[in-house]
């Protein structure tokens, strides 16, 4: 079943490519998605597998970004197929194909235990979303691919040189070096410091870049301004988190090691920082895609911290990936049916959006309550979590300016999205034949009522789930 | 006794067939016949048959410049040991008479330039020193290499260092130093890609501009003095190139003499694959020769 | 310790100078692929004894970063049309003692770093070290968007570099996996580059400044 599951979606990209039907080819994402998601509960809820290769299996961390990631691309599989029957005529062989590669290297993020194949995965990741941000196909879309690409290999080659020095400190410590992550977990207390440290940072900066954390965030508006919306949900809920399994991972290694006290203070200095830079540049912000994308850098910062605060606020930091994740989704998937009603993504010229998109303007509302934390929605939850691990752990000035910043980009982002959502449509505003269609509203709809669902009641199994993965996190051998 | 022999008539008798074989290689790649391999000896000759026309606004300096560059790089020549044999003359510290014998001669050469108070000759001038700010540094970062490697500063145990040290630990630094000493040679002896020694355009010169004025058996002095300038320095740079020796005597000299045609053969298809650099770019590449040489030097104290 | 492998890291740091110290583009692909090149022999001289894995490593190294790399991007070239890299943000000379400086840095610092006893003569962290900084260098420094490229390319190689001190630790499947992602990025690399040659009728980056705050 996990070779299934890992080779599932290039054999349907192989598909997609040798489709010839353009008309047909887009309900390939759907199809792959109905089998990969079904598949994926079984092998996270079901009977724990015994995996016979070190390099690749599931572990209790990998779960809960394997569901996430799946649930994610099947909702927006399906959405696409309504997105590309708005651009019939454009050959759309690369787009599909480059989107089942992309889904199948996130699968194969989770899924590797060697600190490798994670990295060639990450990249792979970086490879096919190039193309889906291309898709448009303007200068525009030429320029933030160009920067995706460019700062996105700089970084991820950092974090290969990190893996590298990761395995020389075990080669220095006088061990047998290996990058097989359960190896270098067991071997964690003798691993040579410094260049365990330097590891740490090579990869978070590395990986973080993947991420977006600031200051390494310069691809990221760009890119999310110009990909389609669709593409911005795999991009910021799933690719992202799959960056985050990355720094997990490096993270475990190091408490592991005992060296929490040297990784700390950086992860909380680096979630602070990035959701300052969010808050700074959201405010004012004229563009809602990029907006968006700021929203992402904040969230990233946010699980950096959490992770900076440690074991208390573990449980809240992998909620929140979740949660951002799925409100991203809603977030990303309305806004695309806006942009496409009014043909821009300023505000200059988006007025009144709920006149005329009362549905996709109504989740985009809801969207942005969710995802600055308010109740009754999940980010709340998660935020809440992580903020009272905070104060709990004595993190005051941190936590403390988390919960001024949240307060910065509440009211920042709040200016933007009432501007838009707000008022009456301007007349001169354009038209254009999009209108609201089952395909293109149905998707965002269910995201917001499963993110609805977890700010009110987590499942038992999804709770379970998640304690295994920090119980697993915290464990000290 | 004898080696000294040889050395001395290697000294005074070689230089211009080295030249002679850089140019027939040239015209070999450039698939002409081109003159004669002793073509500069019958040059010398015919030269200093010529009268001489001197002008009236010279000096003494103007006719002393030849005849002091040559004596300068002779007695320069006398310092370096070729292949495995020692020089003539030894004794600690002549490396740094080595360097003074080369700068003193290029101040002769660009004082009687200065001399002749010609504009042309005066930019050719500047353009000598400019670069020999840059040349010099090298040289003295590749012979600190040598005097660390061996630990003397006699210049004939110092260029033996590599054929004692081997490439025992030393080869990096050793690899860098004949880089930028091959580098060396070609801007010290006005070879391409530095300097054309066959153009006369004026936009272009360096050595060539400031010996314009210079005529029969002074200018024949001047080229006969560029000739052993480069057998001099090639003789430097064979030492880091060949550390190897035979151990019998003439078959060492023999050796010697090919090595020489080897790198004559080197310089003449180096300038015929190159083009001339911009003046501009000239010293970029002697900047890299220094840092070829500092690297060396680096490397081996680290 | 072959006492060749440090001569050829030293030919490689040359090589760095010399790409800094270029403006003619095609030579800088040439000095890149020869220093792939250089870098695939690498592996056959670090061990006593060379395995096969060593061998594929070599072969593999070579073919890719000394031959099919520096062919695409030949292409890439001849499609766009450009020859020089005319306004470096840096000059030339400049950029050149950076580099110079950088490697001066990192040598001394190599000898700070915690190494085992027998990595400690090699000039394979220095070299690594240096060669990623003039990668750096030419990423930022050069406006082309094809120098940048081969900024990345030498970045990259010097991150072999470092990796040759795990060589046989890191299996041969990564090494290709790592090798084939080069590959890939390269090629959609030259994509993009016809792309922006064809929407903004130039390579030079600085067009690329519509998007900002």
């Amino acid at each position: 079943m996990t070779l299934l599951l890992l080779l599932l979606p290039f054999a349907m990209a192989l598909v997609a490519a040798l489709l010839p039907s353009n008309r047909w080819r887009p309900w390939v994402p759907p199809l792959t998605a109905a089998i990969h998601f079904p598949l994926t509960l079984a092998a996270v809820f079901g009977e724990p597998m015994e995996s016979h290769a070190a390099w690749i299996g599931l572990d209790p961390v990998g779960k809960p970004i394997l569901l996430l990631i799946s649930t994610l691309f099947l909702v927006t599989s399906f959405y696409l197929t309504g997105y590309l029957k708005y651009h019939p005529r454009r050959e759309n062989r690369v787009f599909v194909a480059c989107l089942l590669c992309t889904l199948g290297s996130m699968t194969l993020v989770a899924w590797s235990r060697h600190l490798g194949i994670m990295w060639i995965a990450i990249e792979t990741t970086a490879l096919c979303t190039a193309p889906l941000i291309y898709f448009n196909k303007t200068p525009q879309s030429i320029e933030a691919t160009w920067k995706y690409l460019l700062v996105g290999f700089v970084g991820i080659a950092l974090a290969l040189l990190g893996s590298f020095c990761l395995a020389y400190s075990s080669l220095h410590a006088g061990l047998h070096p290996s990058l097989v992550f359960s190896d270098l977990l067991r071997d964690a207390p003798q691993l040579s410091k410094p260049w365990l440290h330097v590891a740490f940072v090579l990869m978070l900066v590395g990986y973080g870049t993947k991420m977006g954390l600031a200051p390494m965030h310069t691809w990221k508006p760009d890119a999310y301004g110009a990909a389609p919306g669709a593409v911005g949900t795999l991009l910021a809920g799933g690719v992202t988190s799959c960056a985050f399994l990355c720094i997990l991972r490096i993270y475990h290694i190091c408490c592991a090691a005992g060296e929490t006290a040297f990784v700390a203070p950086m992860l909380v200095f680096m979630g602070l920082f990035s959701m300052a830079v969010a808050g700074i540049f959201m405010v004012g912000q004229q563009d809602y895609k990029r907006m968006l994308a700021y929203s992402s850098v904040e969230h990233m910062g946010i699980l950096v911290l959490g992770l900076g605060i440690g074991a208390p606020a573990l449980f809240g930091t992998l909620l929140h990936v979740f949660n951002n994740g799925l409100t991203k989704g809603v977030l990303f998937l309305s806004a695309a049916n806006i942009h496409r009603s009014y043909g821009s993504t300023s505000t200059g010229v988006v007025r009144g959006a709920l006149r005329r998109l009362p549905v996709s303007a109504g989740l985009f509302l809801a969207g942005f309550l969710a995802i600055t934390g308010s109740p009754p929605f999940g980010p709340f939850i998660s935020e809440f979590s992580i903020l009272n691990a905070g104060f709990g752990s004595g993190h005051f000035v941190a936590s403390g300016l988390f919960l001024v910043f949240l307060l910065v980009i509440f009211i920042g982002m709040g200016s933007t999205v009432m501007l838009m959502l707000q008022g009456k449509v301007p007349e001169d505003a354009p038209q254009t034949i999009y209108r609201e269609g089952f395909l293109t509203v149905v998707p965002p709809l269910l995201l917001l009522g499963v993110v609805v669902m977890l700010g009110v009641w987590i499942p038992d199994s999804l709770s379970t789930l998640l304690h295994n993965a920090v119980d697993f996190l915290e464990v000290q051998p | 006794m004898f080696n000294i022999f040889i050395h001395l008539v290697l000294l005074l008798v070689m230089p211009p067939l080295l030249l002679g074989v850089i140019n027939k290689t040239k015209a070999l790649f450039a698939g002409r016949k081109g003159p004669p391999v002793l073509q500069l000896y019958f040059d010398l000759i015919k030269l200093a048959r010529k009268g001489v026309v001197i002008s009236q606004t010279t000096t003494w300096i103007f006719v002393g410049a030849p005849v002091i560059t040559l004596v300068g790089i002779v007695m320069a020549g006398f310092l370096v040991p070729l292949g495995p044999f020692h020089a003539p003359v030894a004794f600690t510290g002549d490396l740094i008479l080595f360097a003074y014998l080369l700068a003193i001669g290029r101040f002769f050469t660009t004082a009687a330039a200065l001399d002749t108070g010609s504009a042309f000759e005066g930019m050719g001038a500047a353009r000598e020193v400019t670069f020999a700010c840059l040349s010099e540094p090298a040289l003295f970062f590749a012979l600190l290499v040598l005097a660390k490697m061996s630990g003397s500063l006699v210049l004939s145990d110092l260029l033996h260092a590599p054929l004692a040290v081997g490439s025992q630990g030393a080869a990096a630094s050793l690899v860098l130093v004949a880089i930028g000493m091959f580098i060396l040679l070609l801007a010290e002896n006005s070879r391409i890609p530095v300097d054309d020694p066959n153009t006369h355009l004026e936009l272009t010169m360096i050595h060539e501009v400031m010996v314009l004025d210079h005529s029969g058996p002074l200018l024949g002095l001047i080229l006969y003095g560029a000739s052993i300038k480069l057998f001099v320095l090639s003789a430097v740079l064979l030492h880091i190139l060949f550390p190897f020796q035979s151990g019998s005597v003439p078959l060492d000299w023999g050796l010697f003499i090919v090595e020489m045609l080897v790198v004559a053969v080197g310089v003449g298809v180096v300038e015929s694959v190159m083009a001339r650099l911009q003046m501009r770019h000239v010293p970029y590449l002697l900047v890299a020769a220094i840092l070829f040489c500092a690297f060396g030097f680096v490397l081996l104290v680290r | 310790m072959n006492p060749l492998l440090n001569a050829l890291l030293v030919v490689v740091l040359a090589l760095n100078l010399f790409v800094l110290g270029t403006s003619r583009i095609v030579t800088v692909i040439k000095v890149v692929s020869l220093q792939g090149v250089l870098l695939g022999i690498i592996p056959l001289l670090i061990e006593d004894h060379v395995g096969w894995s060593a061998v594929f490593a070599s072969v593999g190294t070579i073919m890719l970063k000394g031959l099919v790399i520096p062919f695409m991007l030949m292409r890439a070239m001849r499609d766009v049309q450009i020859k020089r890299e005319m306004e470096p943000l840096i000059g030339f000379l400049p950029s050149m003692l950076l580099g110079a400086l950088a490697t001066g840095f990192a040598l001394l610092f190599a000898q700070a770093l915690p190494l085992a006893s027998e990595h400690t003569t090699p000039l394979i962290v220095p070299a690594s070290l240096s060669t990623i900084f003039v990668g750096f260098i030419l990423l930022t420094t050069r406006v082309k968007a094809i120098t940048q490229i081969m900024g990345y390319l030498v970045l990259e190689n010097g991150i072999y570099i470092f990796g040759m001190l795990l060589l046989g630790v890191i299996p041969l499947v990564v090494e290709f996996g790592v090798l084939l992602d080069l590959f890939v990025a390269i090629f959609v690399i030259c994509i993009m580059v016809n792309h922006i040659n064809q929407a903004f009728s130039s390579l030079d980056t600085r067009h690329l400044a519509a998007l900002k705050e």
